[in-house]
């Protein structure tokens, strides 16, 4: 159209879809949603060496009605599954939900009477976070990958369609939005790498070899 | 181990069949426990309390059915009728001192004793740091025995939660509900005849399977 | 009446969650005539530490009846137990109280060994680490304790602190464990593995640094007025009142009793260690603010004497038909044992490897009787109740937790007071509700 070319210097062009995507990612507001043992490292990762502040989400929302990520971090219990379910209810959309740990994703080495076998029998999850519990560094990758997905999301009907339009015309993208580590995803070259690798259907022998380079361990 | 004290066994939780079977829960094999019995002299300071309970309550002969000494503990089998008068006593004669009720559990010996359902209390005496513990035993059918919560005020959530799991009602409690599961769970979860797991998700509209019809590792 | 009632709205089925006396309280109730107001807190809450649910009836701001349901976290570990060996024991139970993992270990591994009468047999090196790994994990317990304190009665920085310390520690155990949380560390017999020298130099690293923290934490809450006037006189519980109601740990010595299981019925070779148990005679948030100050100071002291008498030996059993191989290694792929240790393993001989094979996937037995076992947890007095068929997996397993006894004391504390003050109370008590609920 060439109106580009008339826009003064400073000024980014971008879709309304990208731009509301991005406000969604930016300024993630998760609810207190603390469970058990993985409440204990969702906290360590909102506190000073972790610092989730530095992805526009310090601020943990005391209620549901101002959060839109529901980190379910840790057990749940039959009996607190109705609450949560509440919870999820009372939430504005749009909303995402995190399932921290293996207990909240598939009721982990709990198989018992007590616990609910997984939370995506009560609310729809976004992003499995495996891990007992797991460390800090990877519920920001899973919050990352949960970024990306946002951002590839489709805005309403007529952005579900213009998706469904790209994909017929070029495919699927290569990644799956989300499926990438973060520490790939925001690094250029590692990232090339990585969609080689998944082309190629070898991306786990591409992290463990990486893994096995840095020989961090004895 | 002989094979008749075998009181019961079950097998594959994860619907492993035939040997093999390696994932912990299959060929659980249930054995008959010894009932032990010691006569005096009972060794240690063990004597000393047994004489001054004998001393400060005559119907010590009624309601003491065994003394059993064992890895250095002292247990005192009670008659179920009598458990809190001998806790009055244990918790104000001069000689026992026992101001401390520690513990208040329940064990399911289905299967083994006719009164199947045991009350464990383990008493501390701060005075002397001696540690005793007393058991009653009751039957499924009439699962009754007076409580002890006027006694040791710290036996009111104790006393709930093995209601709650064991199903012993603790006549003269003030308020005996369900503590830890659910107001409206049917069953108590801790028995032995209790399944481990398998139980339907107790929140509407979502349904879990048992584990062996959910996933099999075959 | 259902626990959770359904209705259809127009963004699709809605629940309702009831139960725990709510409707009974809220019945009886005439919100037209009467001032009394029925809150509900929990049990998603921010200041409730986990979910605990309080139904609290309030007059303006003071608080005239307090109930409190628990069991949210009900997570059925004693029950799973029963179905795995008695060494998979220590992983179940170190997910119980998840702030304080090595206590529950201890406690579980100490009832084990009795049950054996392998008591005498644990090696000193052992108990040695065991005593060591207690005392780091009774600081950052505390230190998770002082943080979410702070940030509840309004000290956020305190949180930022004591969660930066606390990962120091972490990074100590990860070092010693492998893990940061939940290790399975302290096994029926010993320990996993041994404690590398890396771990032993940080650990000399934390003990120089750490007491000058403890003092600016000290310079940060304690002249602060309002840390003083939202501790000082608020939830007072004495002496008779925690007796009954079984309250033992930091909030009993804040009361002045000097109730310590270290001291009065000494495990582990505590008796050989020079401590002092420090106790305080405000029996308020205060009092317990102070004394747990004091237990990091001591825990301090007790780690430098560990350090001191640390002598090379075994950190696991004799007996090889208890002792599991505690030489683990981590594979180059990052999982695993090293290959070192599978050719050593499949090297040695047939019978070795049998036995092995039969010690993992059966477990050992242990002779029929029931035992049980008390340490001092960071919360109180943690008790294993631990029955035995003779069998290879645990009859029955009963964790007496500091955490649920100790809640009984809130109605105690809160009732007559304002409805601010019940954080404070409850606060002080430092639940941990998946230690609570088990």
């Amino acid at each position: 159209m060439g109106l580009e070319e008339k826009l003064p210097g400073g000024v980014l062009l971008t879709t309304v879809q990208g731009l509301v995507n991005w406000t969604r990612k930016a300024s993630f507001w998760p609810a207190t949603f603390g469970l058990a043992c993985c409440a204990i490292e969702m906290m360590a990762t909102g506190a000073a060496r972790y610092d989730t502040g530095r992805f526009g989400m310090e601020v943990f929302r005391a209620s549901p009605r101002q959060a839109d990520l529901m980190i379910v971090a840790g057990r749940v219990s039959q009996k607190m599954a109705p609450v949560l379910r509440q919870i999820y209810d009372q939430m504005p959309e749009p909303k995402w939900v995190l399932s921290m740990g293996v207990c909240a994703s598939s009721g982990g080495m709990f198989n018992n009477y007590a616990i609910v076998q997984g939370v995506d029998h009560i609310v729809p999850v976004d992003m499995y976070l495996p891990g007992c519990p797991p460390r800090p560094e990877m519920l920001l990758d899973a919050i990352l990958k949960l970024h990306d997905k946002i951002m590839h999301q489709p805005l309403g009907a007529k952005g579900e369609k213009m998706l469904a339009e790209k994909e017929a015309r070029q495919g699927k993208p290569v990644v799956a939005p989300g499926a990438m580590p973060s520490s790939y995803f925001y690094n250029k070259k590692l990232r090339a790498e990585w969609e080689q690798a998944v082309a190629e259907g070898r991306e786990e022998q591409l992290r463990i070899s990486k893994w096995m380079e840095r020989r961090t361990h004895a | 181990m002989s094979e008749d004290s075998v009181v019961s066994s079950e097998h594959g939780m994860f619907g492993v069949g035939g040997t093999g079977d390696t994932s912990g829960f299959g060929g659980l094999q249930r054995l008959a426990v010894p009932v032990l019995e010691s006569q005096r002299p009972f060794g240690g300071d063990f004597d000393e309390v047994v004489d001054a309970l004998e001393e400060a309550y005559p119907q010590f002969g009624d309601a003491i059915e065994r003394v059993v000494v064992d890895r250095g503990e002292l247990t005192l089998h009670i008659v179920p009728a009598k458990i809190a008068e001998v806790c009055q006593v244990m918790r104000d004669d001069m000689a026992l001192r026992y101001e401390l009720l520690s513990s208040v559990s329940g064990v399911d010996y289905l299967g083994t004793d006719e009164r199947r359902l045991h009350v464990a209390y383990q008493l501390t005496s701060m005075t002397y740091r001696r540690r005793i513990r007393l058991e009653c035993a009751v039957t499924a059918q009439d699962p009754h025995l007076p409580s002890v919560t006027n006694i040791y005020p710290t036996a009111d959530w104790q006393e709930r939660e093995t209601y709650d799991m064991f199903g012993i009602i603790f006549d003269g409690h003030p308020n005996l509900t369900r503590i830890l599961m659910p107001d409206d769970w049917e069953g108590h979860p801790q028995r032995k005849d209790y399944p481990l797991g398998g139980v339907p998700v107790e929140y509407k509209g979502a349904e879990i399977p048992p584990p062996d019809q959910r996933r099999t590792y075959r | 009446m259902s626990y959770a009632p359904e209705r259809e709205t127009t963004e699709g089925r809605v629940f309702t969650v009831t139960g725990g006396d709510w409707a009974d309280v809220v019945g009886a109730h005439d919100p037209v005539h009467d001032e009394r107001i029925v809150v509900n807190m929990g049990p998603q809450h921010p200041s409730t530490h986990g979910v605990l649910r309080l139904v609290l009836e309030l007059e303006g701001e003071t608080v005239t009846d307090c109930r409190l349901v628990v069991g949210y976290l009900h997570t059925g570990i004693e029950k799973n137990l029963e179905y795995r060996n008695w060494t998979q024991g220590s992983t179940f139970v170190t997910r119980m109280d998840y702030l304080a993992p090595i206590f529950n270990e201890t406690g579980y591994s100490l009832a084990v060994e009795k049950l054996l009468g392998i008591v005498e047999q644990i090696p000193d090196r052992a108990t040695t680490i065991r005593v060591m790994m207690m005392e780091l994990n009774r600081i950052s317990s505390h230190l998770v304790w002082l943080a979410t304190t702070g940030m509840e009665l309004g000290a956020l920085s305190m949180m930022i602190y004591g969660f930066r310390e606390r990962e120091f520690i972490l990074d100590i155990f990860e070092m010693i464990t492998g893990l940061r949380m939940n290790m399975a560390y302290v096994r029926p017999g010993g320990v996993a593995q041994d404690v590398p020298a890396e771990a032993i130099k940080k650990i000399k690293e934390f003990l120089g640094f750490m007491p000058k923290r403890l003092n600016e934490y000290e310079d940060l809450l304690s002249g602060q007025p309002i840390w003083l006037a939202r501790t000082k006189g608020v939830a007072v519980l004495d002496v008779t009142g925690c007796l009954a109601l079984g309250i033992t740990g930091p909030v009993l010595r804040s009361a002045g009793l000097g109730w310590d299981l270290r001291k009065t019925m000494p495990y582990c070779g505590y008796e050989t260690y020079q401590f002092d148990v420090p106790t305080s005679d405000d029996a308020d948030v205060w009092g317990r603010y102070q004394v747990r100050l004091n237990e990091m100071r001591e825990s301090l002291k007790i780690i430098q004497q560990c350090l001191d008498r640390l002598r090379p030996g075994a950190i696991m059993v004799e007996d090889k038909k208890i002792a599991w191989p505690a030489q683990l290694a981590m594979g180059v792929d990052g999982l695993g044992n090293s290959l070192e240790h599978i050719a050593k393993i499949m090297g040695q001989s047939m019978e070795s490897l049998i036995h092995h094979f039969k010690l993992v996937t059966e477990g050992f037995r242990v002779p029929a009787g029931q035992v049980y076992v008390q340490i001092e947890a960071p919360r109180g007095e943690l008790g294993v109740h631990a029955v035995s068929d003779g069998g290879t997996r645990p009859y029955r397993v009963h964790y007496r937790e500091p955490s649920f006894v100790n809640l009984q004391a809130i109605p105690a504390m809160a009732e007559g007071g304002l409805l601010a003050d019940v954080i404070a109370g409850g606060a002080s008590l430092d639940p941990v509700m998946g230690g609570c609920d088990r």
